[in-house]
């Protein structure tokens, strides 16, 4: 690490704000050295409870987050807040709005919140998002609220890098096939039906609750069960029900007790709900440190993270190989001339690639 | 060669500072910037100026534009760039002013850091071209 980076570091371990916004710039402008940096804050880092915020737009998250920010101060506790917008796909440009929201904590610098746009591709987003969380629990952040919109994989992979995950569900939010649908509603620890005091939010509440009690009979749904595969040693022993659905979904034995998504009924324009929120993520924390879940969680994470960054690195290996070869435009036009096809052109790229592995192999590894 | 690609964006804070309700203007420069490629946090109506400060250095911005046109730049603006100085963020944010600025304020708000000075008719061209050529290198 430089002496630049290395001073950088040391400003933003005694607090000061202006290098941790800058250490979350590096992060996401990837500047050179920015990797040193982030290696050198895991040794601080692990105090602070990560809470992911999601849910479709105009749900009322950047509201009720800055209420939830609000009582964690007059609870004495520092705030960090990553707000994620989406970016336009053509210019890069984004209008990051959520900001304007947050209007309880202003004038309170212990309530840091930073804006954000996916850049990058591949997991770029989700790489960013949880080296900056990274950042603020190093800077000593007591609790870390990351806010997105569930509109995709990359925003629900921004959100799985939370310990426990908030969707929020407005009122009138369509049938009850919606809840039965893959995707946002499977990443929940805790629903929140914010909007509660507009019409139709008693019947979202019976909505979930059905979805919930479906999801507790059949041994299938519910949440946190994703990246089933990583599981096998760790989750298989203890706790089991017992339901006769292990290896049929690989979904039973993933916890070792379920934990059945709470939900809880706010106004965030009021603060109506909002102690009751607090309460259950609370609860959520218990559970995830009382169960073990929080050892399989950051096992979990951590594996994902070092599998985004081996796709990101080799990704950008592959990048070079392709200017190589000619530039993706002309192995585009070699497919649409009939030349060749994709296929044989990614197998011929990746052979060195293979065959340099294959080498290290042989002469490497002790044969036995 | 790295393997990592820098991903450089142009950060702007459009920011609305004081009594002036009137953001049509702020909202125009801040659809403008998205499609330039800019990353934009507007900051809404009614801020003050500790509240645009917060927020800048929070955000880490390059560039900080300021919409005024409630005839209180001569009060707002120093007060800004004094928050900025006290974080240590003044010389490395591009500050622009927008806005109805009588001619005869103009050189005192320069003399305070303002880069530049953008007033009713200026074209988005010309905001923007000035953007991409005086956007602080870091």
């Amino acid at each position: 690490m430089n002496a630049d980076d290395e001073s950088l570091l040391e400003a933003l371990l005694e607090g000061e704000h202006r290098a941790l916004a800058r250490v979350i710039s590096k992060i996401e402008n990837r500047s050179p050295g920015y990797r040193d940096l982030v290696s050198e804050l895991y040794a601080h880092t692990g105090e602070a409870d990560v809470i992911g915020v999601t849910g479709s737009p105009g749900a009322g998250k950047s509201t009720l987050v800055d209420k939830l920010a609000e009582a964690y101060r007059d609870g004495g506790e520092t705030v960090g807040i990553i707000a994620i917008d989406p970016s336009s796909p053509f210019t890069g440009g984004a209008v990051l709005g959520d900001r304007i929201r947050m209007a309880s904590t202003v004038g309170d610098m212990d309530v840091f919140v930073r804006s954000m746009s996916a850049r990058g591709t591949l997991g770029g987003l989700s790489t960013a998002t949880a080296d900056a969380v990274k950042a603020m629990d190093a800077f000593g952040k007591d609790k870390i609220i990351i806010e997105t919109v569930g509109a995709g994989q990359n925003e629900i992979d921004v959100v799985r890098t939370a310990d426990t995950v908030a969707v929020l569900v407005p009122p009138g939010s369509g049938d009850d096939v919606q809840t039965l649908k893959a995707g946002i509603l499977e990443i929940a620890d805790v629903f929140v039906v914010n909007k509660a005091d507009r019409p139709g939010a008693d019947r979202t509440v019976q909505e979930l609750r059905d979805m919930i009690h479906l999801g507790e009979a059949g041994g299938m749904g519910g949440g946190g069960h994703h990246g089933a595969d990583a599981m096998g040693a760790g989750g298989g022993g203890r706790g089991n029900r017992g339901d006769g659905t292990d290896g049929s979904g690989g979904a039973g034995s993933a916890e070792p007790e379920r934990w059945s998504p709470p939900i809880v009924e706010t106004v965030a324009t009021t603060g109506d709900g909002v102690g009751e929120f607090i309460d259950e993520l609370a609860g959520h924390q218990q559970y995830l440190v009382d169960s073990g879940a929080s050892t399989e969680k950051a096992r979990r994470r951590y594996a994902e993270e070092i599998r985004t960054l081996l796709r990101e690195d080799v990704h950008a290996l592959l990048e070079t190989e392709l200017e190589r070869a000619g530039g993706i435009d002309e192995l585009a036009d070699a497919v649409r001339e009939g030349e060749t096809d994709p296929y044989t052109i990614a197998s011929d790229l990746l052979a060195p690639v293979e065959e340099c592995l294959g080498e290290l192999e042989t002469t490497g590894a002790d044969p036995e | 060669m790295s393997s990592e690609q820098e991903q450089e964006s142009i950060r702007c804070l459009v920011a609305k500072v004081g009594l002036d309700g009137h953001d049509r203007g702020a909202h125009v420069i801040a659809r403008a910037f998205r499609d330039a490629g800019f990353e934009v946090i507007y900051s809404g109506l009614h801020k003050a100026p500790e509240e645009i400060v917060q927020a800048a250095v929070q955000e880490d911005v390059d560039v900080l534009g300021i919409s005024i046109l409630s005839g209180a730049h001569d009060t707002l603006v120093p007060k800004i760039m004094d928050g900025l100085a006290e974080y240590g963020a003044e010389e490395d944010t591009l500050v622009l002013v927008g806005g109805v600025i009588p001619e005869e304020d103009r050189d005192e708000l320069r003399a305070q850091g303002v880069a530049e000075i953008f007033g009713p008719g200026t074209s988005i061209e010309e905001t923007i071209e000035f953007v991409r050529e005086n956007a602080p290198e870091r």
